[in-house]
């Protein structure tokens, strides 16, 4: 011991250990008094209730799953029910020989491996006297023969169960999205009581962002069973409660008009109504069957779908991140003109090509003569990139990104559906963080044409536009319109949202870019007027664009065919029409599509001219939608 | 000297004037012992007379009690000198487990060496009493408010960490396991009482901040019925247990809930349910006598100890067993929400007696090291 511890005083402290051990007695044989309290309570004053509880332990607790909410569009076509199937299910407690009784089933009814290892798999983390299930659709003849058989089979039955199913197929999948067999890391988010009796949950898509609104909530049924576990009487019961019907504001005509006039493209359309926000179209080629996901689907389809070089499974709506290319100048334009940098009439010298000071690079024009005297409308008309160039130049990166920001440039649209990634708008802080590196005068020259490191999304560009054609106003894009309770049919809108509006200096340089969309589309030298512009019954705003493809894969193997297709521009086209009040935005990427103005405008000019043409000419009442809702719940496939 | 120790006075010269060259102490071995003889019996009945798994109990046991009596042969004072060590090696486990642990249930508490899984948290059940009580030791008790607050520190750093993992029951229990040291250490009431009613009034900042599992474990407490599917199931299942045992017990072998399967984890967390079912209430009144007698001989044993540190250790470890007992008879009888924790001896499962064993390895080398001269 040390020397300062000898002034402890020893007696002192032994004494205030010994009181605190009296008390710690004391509260210990307290706290065992409460036990034997309480345990007095449950086994001798209660005991009879429970010995009774417990003589009945054949009283069962089964879950009811509730109904997953239905997904219709905004005209009442239904694009995601349920139908019922049989499953059959096995107690695990209620089998003598659980080996016997699988080899006798499976000489009843196929039952293969990977059945067999699902059913092992659940068996081992099951919860006591739950039902597992051992083979899903099952088909009426096999229904049959276990019907019949019934009685040799303890602990084996066969319960209905509702299959989600997606009556037009790959229709809109990229929006809808798909239920599946909910995986361990799934688990571990939702609150699994909740979810008792239930195998599938939203994988992507609506199906995934809607997901607590679809569901719904589990019902609880306290049943009697006999000895071998056959209900004999419900005791009582809290019935499910069915999720949400969804109505959304997706076009399911507008989508297929979109999917068809994609053809065997690969790419994106994207179209919202910039009143509101509503998303009317959201479609991703090519598409896939989401129906084959839903029971699980077998390695050999999913490893095709997965290695196809078309990506089918890969959501370009959403997630895919191109150059805008030149569809990025009336936006640029807007800025020049805003914040005073260009005047709408002064014309800069486009010699085909441009040169920053000091430099020896040539920033060419797509226009190898050049364009000669271009003013602002000519630029955007024939889309100059010198103009732009020098544009950007007098700009510089940040003041430009800055304005580009509230057109939602660099941001998600926050639409409601699962998966959306974010485009990029570089700034010069933004370099020196993710690259270490100082931005470069160049950067800037490409960015003003949408080239470098500007990407964005088909859903932001078809936002933006949406932004500008209003002048500012920005309703943030949906695609679910209103809830609908699926019990008493109430109708519960989802209001737009509306987020502040992007500032406006002068409306009349908004009215000058919007003018020259106008004239890419309608004036004879505009880049869209041969495609689209010298037909069209109404008017039409718009912009092409190209987007060079850089990255082409060190090892892919050498098909002259097929690199030069693949290595061909992304052609993108961005509309509104009509001019004047604008109903719909649209956006449109065509990968390795070419030239905006031949390949990408007649997509968009197709999906405009079904909705505001052949659309407004059809009776969509609220009668009309019903009946078509009752319909296609009567013949579901 | 205090009624307590004159009460005592017989049983500490029995122990004083006994030559002990194997360093164990009898009364506490034989109140283990019975508890493990008990639990190959509940476990015979509870995993459906399953040999397998009762020979790799007993196995468990038979290691465990070599470690117990091994460290009964380790000096305290070389305990004194190692502790800050094994405390400080065990934070920067904890932190590794942060930083790399293995994920089990959905809560990082598992850190993988390779050959085999540790968790550092039950190695702190033993090193953060230890600590606080080596540090208090240093100086005169009771401690001052600066000491007090250094104390509160040791503690909360693993506390915190564990906390974070997210393994709130361990973390509340080595917290508890603090405490005690800090409470036999002399600390006021006053501050006992505010400490108590410090806790009480961040409840509400704990609800905020608690996983959802934890608070519908809350919730299902104050209400099973609410959820007879999920969390509530359990304790519904262990109070008909419990309930349909009534006085006599339904007998070995013979309690339906436990033999039919209805009574979840019947083996592990909920074994006293499947006791209490097949015992009765006068089987649980030994089961709990048993007990007692085992806490009270601890803390004889840390009324005996010689100096301080060993006397705040004794205390610490034997209040920390009993709070044990308690919160998991507590959870399986209803009073308390559910946690994760074994009861103690009983329960099947290695790591939480290889832990008890070791804290009663402690206790038995501070007995029968002491000096065997009159204080």
């Amino acid at each position: 011991m040390r020397a300062h511890l000898t002034i402890k005083d020893h007696f002192r402290e032994t004494k205030l250990f010994n009181v605190r051990a009296i008390t710690s007695v004391v509260v210990s044989i307290a706290l065992i008094v409460v036990i034997v309290a309480r345990l007095v309570y449950l086994q001798i004053v209660d005991h009879e209730l429970y010995a009774t509880l417990s003589e009945d332990n054949r009283f069962h607790i089964r879950a009811i799953p509730p109904t997953r909410g239905l997904i219709y569009d905004r005209n009442g076509i239904l694009l995601a029910h349920n139908f019922p199937t049989y499953a059959l299910e096995i107690t695990p407690e209620r089998v003598k020989n659980m080996d016997e009784t699988l080899q006798d089933l499976s000489q009843l009814i196929t039952i293969d491996e990977s059945d067999l290892s699902r059913f092992k798999r659940e068996l081992k983390r099951n919860r006591p006297f739950k039902a597992i299930p051992i083979r899903t659709r099952l088909s009426d003849e096999e229904v049959a023969r276990i019907a019949v058989n019934r009685h040799r089979f303890p602990g084996v039955d066969i319960a209905a169960e509702l299959i989600r199913h997606y009556p037009h197929g790959g229709l809109g999948v990229h929006a809808i999205g798909y239920v599946g067999r909910i995986n361990e890391k799934e688990k571990q988010l939702i609150d699994e009581s909740d979810y008792d009796g239930t195998d599938y949950i939203g994988k992507t898509g609506i199906e995934k962002y809607y997901e607590d609104i679809l569901h719904g909530h589990v019902g609880v049924a306290q049943e009697e069973t006999n000895a071998t576990g056959r209900r004999l009487r419900v005791i009582e019961q809290v019935p499910s409660e069915p999720g949400y019907n969804l109505r959304l504001t997706l076009d399911a005509k507008l989508q297929q008009v979109a999917e068809e006039a994609m053809g065997d493209h690969r790419g994106a359309v994207v179209a919202i109504d910039p009143n509101n926000g509503n998303i009317l179209t959201l479609a991703s080629t090519p598409v896939y069957d989401p129906n084959l996901f839903v029971t699980g689907i077998d390695r050999k389809t999913y490893q095709e779908l997965r290695n196809s070089e078309d990506l089918p499974l890969f959501n370009r709506a959403l997630r895919g991140r191109y150059p805008p290319g030149s569809t990025i100048k009336p936006f640029m334009a807007l800025a020049g003109l805003e914040l005073g940098v260009v005047e709408s009439d002064v014309p800069t010298h486009c010699p085909g090509w441009y040169r920053l000071q000091g430099d020896k690079h040539r920033y060419r024009d797509w226009k190898k003569q050049g364009h000669g005297a271009v003013d602002l409308d000519t630029a955007i008309v024939q889309s100059c990139d010198v103009y732009f160039y020098d544009l950007a130049h007098t700009l510089g990166i940040d003041r430009m990104a800055h304005f580009l920001f509230p057109f939602g440039f660099n941001y998600k649209t926050g639409a409601d559906i699962f998966g959306e990634l974010a485009g990029l708008m570089p700034t010069s802080q933004w370099k020196r963080k993710t690259r270490g590196q100082p931005w470069y005068a160049g950067e800037t020259l490409i960015a003003g044409i949408g080239q470098g490191y500007t990407l964005i999304t088909p859903l932001q560009m078809a936002h933006s536009t949406g932004v500008l054609a209003s002048y500012g106003k920005r309703m943030q894009p949906r695609i679910v319109g209103a809830l609908e309770n699926a019990n008493s049919g109430e109708i519960k809108p989802i209001f737009p949202i509306e987020e502040s509006p992007v500032p406006i200096h002068d409306k009349e340089n908004w009215h000058k870019v919007l003018t020259a969309m106008e004239r890419v589309v309608h004036y004879w030298r505009g880049t869209a007027y041969r495609a689209i512009g010298k037909d069209a019954p109404y008017k039409i705003g718009g912009k092409t664009g190209t987007a060079q493809v850089f990255s082409v894969k060190q090892d892919e193997e050498y098909d002259e065919e097929k690199v030069d297709e693949r290595l061909r521009d992304h052609a993108l086209f961005i509309a509104f029409a009509p001019v004047d009040a604008p109903k719909i935005a649209v956006a449109v990427i065509v990968e390795n599509g070419g030239h905006g103005g031949s390949t990408a405008a007649p997509i968009a000019r197709k999906v405009m001219d079904y909705y505001l043409l052949d659309l407004e000419k059809m009776d969509f009442s609220q009668q009309n939608a019903q009946k078509t809702a009752e319909k296609t719940a009567k013949n579901p496939s | 000297m205090s009624i307590f120790d004159s009460s005592l006075g017989d049983f500490s010269q029995a122990s004083r004037t006994q030559p002990n060259a194997w360093h164990v102490d009898l009364p506490l071995m034989l109140g283990l012992l019975i508890l493990a003889v008990t639990s190959m019996f509940v476990l015979y009945s509870s995993s459906g007379q399953n040999i397998d798994l009762m020979w790799r109990q007993a196995i468990r046991f038979a290691l465990a009690f070599v470690l117990m009596v091994t460290l009964a042969q380790i000096h305290p004072d070389i305990l004194k000198r190692w502790v800050l060590w094994v405390y400080v090696a065990g934070v920067i486990l904890l932190i590794a487990v942060i930083l790399f642990g293995d994920v089990g249930k959905g809560a990082q508490r598992w850190l993988n060496l390779g050959l085999f899984r540790f968790q550092p948290s039950e190695m702190m059940k033993l090193a953060v009493p230890m600590m606080v009580a080596w540090y208090l030791s240093e100086h005169s008790l009771p401690p001052d408010g600066k000491r007090i607050f250094i104390a509160v520190l040791i503690i909360l750093t693993p506390v915190m960490l564990i906390a974070k993992q997210p393994d709130l029951g361990t973390a509340l229990l080595i917290a508890g396991a603090g405490f005690f040291v800090l409470f036999f250490a002399g600390i006021r009431w006053r501050l006992i009482v505010s400490i108590v009613g410090l806790g009480a009034a961040c409840a509400p900042v704990a609800w905020y901040l608690m996983h959802d599992y934890q608070r519908q474990r809350v919730l299902t407490l104050l209400n099973p019925e609410s959820d007879p599917l999920g969390a509530g199931y359990h304790i519904i299942q262990s109070k008909i247990a419990i309930g349909s045992g009534g006085l006599f017990g339904k007998g070995w072998l013979n309690g339906s809930q436990s033999q039919l399967n209805f009574l979840p984890e019947r083996s592990t967390d909920f074994i006293f349910a499947a006791f209490a079912e097949e015992f009765g209430l006068l089987g649980v009144l030994i089961l709990l006598t048993v007990y007692l007698f085992i806490v009270v001989r601890g803390i004889m044993v840390a009324a005996q100890a010689q100096d301080t540190f060993t006397r705040l250790v004794a205390g610490g470890l034997i209040m920390t067993f009993f709070t044990y007992v308690f919160v998991n008879i507590g959870m399986v009888i209803g009073l308390l929400p559910v946690v994760g924790v074994p009861l103690p001896l009983i329960s099947y499962g290695g790591t939480s007696i290889v832990t008890i064993t070791a804290s009663f390895g402690i206790l038995m080398a501070i007995h029968t090291n002491r000096k065997l001269l009159p204080r």
